[in-house]
């Protein structure tokens, strides 16, 4: 499914270059749920933003479902990204001004889809996070766990190979994030493939595999004994 | 190709975010609104210039005759120049292709009568080519034919005035007027919009005039317009050559100012036209240097919506938008901004116009107002505008990286 080798990335800071990733060997399969864990400045949020195609690798190798990801156009990775990927932020980053409904329909207007299987596909995600009763209403109306619903069902709503998901459940108390957890885990227990970037621990136990970064480079990748947060809710 | 849903999303955002849309159309409708007004104005004063100069052909060139002032070539000074019908056919021998319309003219002023009504009126005798210099409109009937110039025949063309005067109660075409004790049939009423002065004329063939009233080939003077094509400049040097000729064919002194004299209506159009054009500049000037502030304002403002609307880029980004549908994006809402605000000005501008209008006729402002060709003109010019001043801005979110966009603030 993902297959990340000797993969390496750094910035200039000034004068400097601060070496982020330091040859990093990655391989998803499908169906997985991987928690990628570090302090701030291991370089996981980099890792996950080069998976998301929102940033380039300065060498190394990604192959995202046999396709090798590298020199894409910004057209070419707006498509990648439109067809493989759904993103999952931690501050939502729903548009403001369209109600749930619209901004669950944005990645399928990008698709090209008309206007009507749009609205019907997007309804049908919306209900699938439970807020059907909620298509027409605004950001600002919605709870933090609706929005991150909200959220969610926009990154289904393609329909896309690899969910990524940034601190999914950083701006949302515990209850709310074990809410959020658990329909992730039924998400992949229908056979998505998650990923997914979070610094608590016990977010991280309900991933089927964790894997820990430090200074660039992986310390650790192991399977876990998944957590159900089911039983929290 | 027509993409709905593009709209959709264009329209969505600007009535969804109303306060900024608004402000960023209003200077564009502040500056089409001044450049509306203003050049209404120039259009206003034009039009009072254009009064001041009535109807009448403002191509003429009038030629008259006098006595000569200097002796030369052994001619005596005070000697009497008389133009003849031949003066016609030599000028236009010479100047044929300079020439729109030519007539010589006879004047004399008669006693008219018909049926106990009498007044006093002009009577010019002239081609028929002349109607068109002086602008005259038939009312009733017809004008003077070549074929009444050819065979002298008696008929006569009578103004409104005299119609009102003599004709108060029948249809004067077909009768015979009395002109100094000699009937002449009337084949036609003339209107002249210069009024009651114009209109107090009659015409008549300028041969049958010369055989009754003198039996000669006599003409009191010239008047022609010349090819509308030339330029004022062109029409000032074509009323000086005629001069020469005429001069060199009596035997004037060129320098003799009596003996032939020229009203050259091009002297007066000239200045008139120095004047509107220098307006005209200055109006553009000014137009457009609104024009460009109002396209700097819009820019501006596009530059902070784009600023302001980063996040919601960078989340189309992560989504899928290509560079191009983002472009699209802030380039035709800045247009559609620009075209509906700068129309707007122009309806307002249109509006003040219309309003205030009539009011300012007393400063030498006449039916203030802007024409089709300046509306569909100043519409093209807002589009543009508009892909102007979005350009640089849909660039600029075009390059929006989406990592630095949704980064947590």
């Amino acid at each position: 499914m993902l297959k990340i080798h000797q993969l390496q990335k750094s910035y200039a800071i000034g004068d400097s270059s601060l070496h982020v990733l330091k040859g990093i060997n990655l391989e998803v399969e499908e169906g997985e749920m991987v928690a990628i864990m570090g302090s701030s400045g291991s370089g996981k949020s980099t890792l996950l933003n080069i998976i998301g195609m929102l940033d380039e690798a300065d060498s190394g190798d990604y192959i995202l479902d046999g396709l090798p990801i590298k020199n894409l156009t910004e057209k070419k990775a707006a498509v990648y990204r439109n067809k493989f990927l759904g993103f999952i932020f931690q501050s939502f980053n729903l548009i403001n001004y369209k109600n749930a409904l619209e901004n669950v329909a944005l990645p399928l207007y990008y698709q090209g889809m008309k206007r009507k299987a749009r609205q019907e596909k997007a309804l049908f995600h919306l209900e699938k996070v439970g807020l059907a009763n909620w298509a027409k209403h605004l950001p600002k109306e919605l709870s933090g766990g609706q929005k991150q619903r909200v959220a969610i069902a926009r990154a289904l709503a393609a329909n896309p190979k690899l969910l990524l998901a940034d601190e999914p459940t950083g701006a949302l108390d515990t209850k709310t994030s074990y809410d959020i957890m658990a329909f992730i885990q039924q998400l992949n227990n229908e056979g998505k493939t998650i990923l997914m970037v979070t610094h608590e621990e016990d977010i991280a136990n309900m991933c089927k595999r964790i894997v820990r970064l430090r200074d660039g480079v992986i310390m650790e990748d192991k399977k876990v004994n998944q957590v159900s947060a089911l039983q929290y809710v | 190709m027509f993409d709905l849903d593009l709209w959709r999303e264009i329209f969505q955002s600007i009535n969804k975010n109303r306060t900024r849309s608004l402000l960023s159309g209003f200077t564009v409708t502040f500056a089409i609104l001044l450049f509306t007004i203003l050049f209404g104005i120039a259009n206003g004063l034009e039009n009072t210039f254009e009064e001041a100069f009535g109807t009448d052909a403002n191509n003429s060139i009038v030629i008259y005759s006098g006595r000569t002032s200097e002796a030369h070539n052994g001619l005596q000074a005070g000697r009497k120049i008389q133009f003849k019908n031949e003066d016609r056919d030599f000028l236009l021998d010479k100047y044929g292709d300079k020439v729109q319309y030519f007539t010589s003219k006879v004047n004399k002023s008669v006693n008219a009568s018909f049926r106990g009504e009498k007044n006093n009126y002009q009577l010019r005798g002239v081609y028929p080519e002349y109607m068109f210099i002086e602008n005259n409109v038939i009312k009733d009937g017809r004008y003077i034919n070549q074929n009444d110039v050819e065979n002298k025949i008696k008929v006569v063309v009578i103004g409104r005035a005299v119609e009102n005067e003599l004709f108060s109660k029948t249809n004067p075409i077909g009768k015979y007027i009395n002109l100094s004790g000699i009937p002449y049939k009337v084949v036609g009423v003339f209107t002249d919009d210069e009024g009651d002065n114009e209109e107090n004329v009659i015409y008549m063939p300028i041969s049958t005039m010369q055989s009754v009233y003198g039996n000669n080939d006599y003409v009191d003077l010239m008047h022609l317009t010349y090819n509308p094509e030339m330029n004022s400049d062109q029409a000032l040097s074509f009323g000086n050559s005629i001069k020469k000729s005429l001069k060199d064919r009596f035997d004037v002194a060129r320098s003799d100012q009596r003996a032939i004299r020229i009203f050259n209506m091009a002297q007066g159009t000239k200045q008139v036209d120095v004047m509107t054009s220098s307006l005209t500049i200055i109006i553009l000037v000014i137009g457009f240097g609104t024009l460009i502030a109002g396209i700097v304002g819009i820019s501006n403002i596009m530059i902070f919506i784009v600023k302001e609307r980063t996040k919601e880029i960078g989340i189309r980004k992560a989504l899928g938008a290509s560079p191009r549908s983002i472009v699209s994006i802030i380039l035709i809402e800045s247009i559609i901004i620009t075209a509906i605000a700068g129309y707007f000005g122009l309806l307002i501008g249109v509006g003040v116009l219309e309003a205030v209008g009539p009011s300012l006729k007393e400063y030498f402002i006449k039916d203030p107002g802007v024409d089709n060709s300046l509306v569909i003109g100043a519409t093209l010019t807002l589009i543009i505008a508009g892909t102007l001043a979005g350009y640089l801005p849909a660039k600029k979110a075009s390059r929006i990286k989406p990592i630095i966009a949704l980064r947590n603030d």
